[in-house]
């Protein structure tokens, strides 16, 4: 009885954390502009991959892979962040515009309006 | 089970192709450098879906290589755009605060 | 010297968690490596700075639950946002000020708000942080200062 029901949630757990990766595919394919995209991306460094991971220990019980997984989330919950922010400090030094600061709202740019950034930087 | 670890499986690959469009599209490159870290990291998912999926449990050991791998390589990718070296340091540096 | 000690335990843990292979030559190995990292991490210079003691109180744990709390609210936002780009994206790039004193605040603070995915870090400054948000929910949760109020909890645990 219990064994069903832990199959089942981590059968949920796993789904779900497939459809959101789908999501933070989408993401990146239907935002206007570099800085948008990154925001879809993070989807999958964060509940997709907590949900795969968390489905897959739910499986595997109390075993030395349950460990290894934890710590791959652990990483990859560490890593994730940083990433996202040296993507969007190098796209800030490489003279891409975030948008307006403390103002209006920026008006979302056509799909392929940021060009090539400068190489000579 | 295996079903639904396949669908999963599935899924990902799903959102790698998308991720891959997004890459080849562009259209600057921190576009793809994102396109590409979002391809990493469903690499680690996929390998830990295969050591459930097969039942080896030592390939658990190479998710958690690339995770890291994974991160390195990203930074020193956005640091070889940035600087045109990956010993630079300097004005403008990424890896510097 | 009490860095170092922890160090080491958190090292053997690690260890013990990964190897799997329970035998005499192993833990020697083991504790050699262990070792050996302790010293280099010593004449690097690195331990203790990022060892502070606040990250071991009991608070954290809570802390996390509803950080994890909040990244679901966040990605099921975005995620309908991927759906439906045109009505609900609404970029913008916000200044929050930010009164958290220590370093490891500050920087628990700017690693949160890029988690939640719909925010991200753009600029940590000392007494604020320069924000890019995707959607007029995610940017309204972040004026709200919530995330702050909780940080500010989680630090004055003594």
């Amino acid at each position: 009885m219990v064994e069903t029901m832990l199959t089942a949630v981590s059968g949920v757990f796993l789904l779900a954390g497939g459809l959101f990766g789908i999501m933070g595919g989408i993401g990146p394919l239907r935002f206007p502009d570099f800085y948008t995209r990154l925001h879809a991306a993070g989807i999958t460094d964060t509940l997709c991959a907590f949900l795969i991971i968390v489905g897959l220990v739910i499986q595997a019980g109390l075993a030395l892979v349950s460990i290894k997984l934890m710590l791959i989330l652990v990483f990859m919950v560490f890593t994730a962040p940083t990433a996202s922010h040296a993507l969007a400090r190098a796209g800030m030094a490489a003279g891409d515009d975030p948008g307006t600061l403390e103002g209006e709202p920026a008006p979302v740019a056509p799909l392929d309006s940021s060009g090539e950034p400068s190489s000579n930087s | 089970m295996t079903t639904v670890l396949v669908l999963t499986a599935l899924a990902i690959f799903v959102t790698m192709a998308l991720a891959l469009v997004r890459a080849l599209k562009g259209p600057s490159v921190f576009d793809r450098i994102v396109a590409v870290n979002v391809i990493g990291t469903k690499t680690v998912l996929i390998v830990a879906l295969i050591t459930a999926i097969s039942g080896n449990d030592d390939l658990i050991d190479v998710a958690l290589v690339y995770a890291l791998i994974n991160f390195i390589a990203i930074v020193a990718v956005l640091k070889l755009s940035r600087m045109r070296d990956l010993a630079a340091s300097g004005e403008g540096d990424i890896t510097d605060g | 010297m009490r860095y170092l000690f922890s160090l080491a335990v958190v090292l053997s843990l690690l260890w013990l968690g990964m190897s799997g292979v329970y035998k005499p030559l192993m833990y020697i190995l083991g504790a050699g490596s262990v070792v050996f990292v302790v010293w280099m991490s010593r004449r690097m210079d690195v331990v203790g700075v990022e060892h502070n003691p606040v990250l071991y109180s009991w608070r954290l744990p809570i802390y996390w639950l509803w950080l994890l709390w909040e990244i679901v609210k966040s990605n099921i936002e975005v995620s309908r946002a991927a759906l439906w780009p045109g009505k609900l994206v609404r970029p913008r790039v916000l200044k929050v000020p930010m009164s958290l004193g220590s370093a490891v605040g500050k920087v628990t603070y700017a690693n949160s708000i890029t988690l939640t995915p719909g925010t991200v870090t753009l600029l940590l400054e000392d007494d604020h942080l320069e924000v890019h948000a995707l959607l007029e929910s995610s940017a309204a949760s972040l004026e709200s200062g919530d995330m702050e109020a909780k940080i500010a909890w989680l630090e004055n645990h003594k």
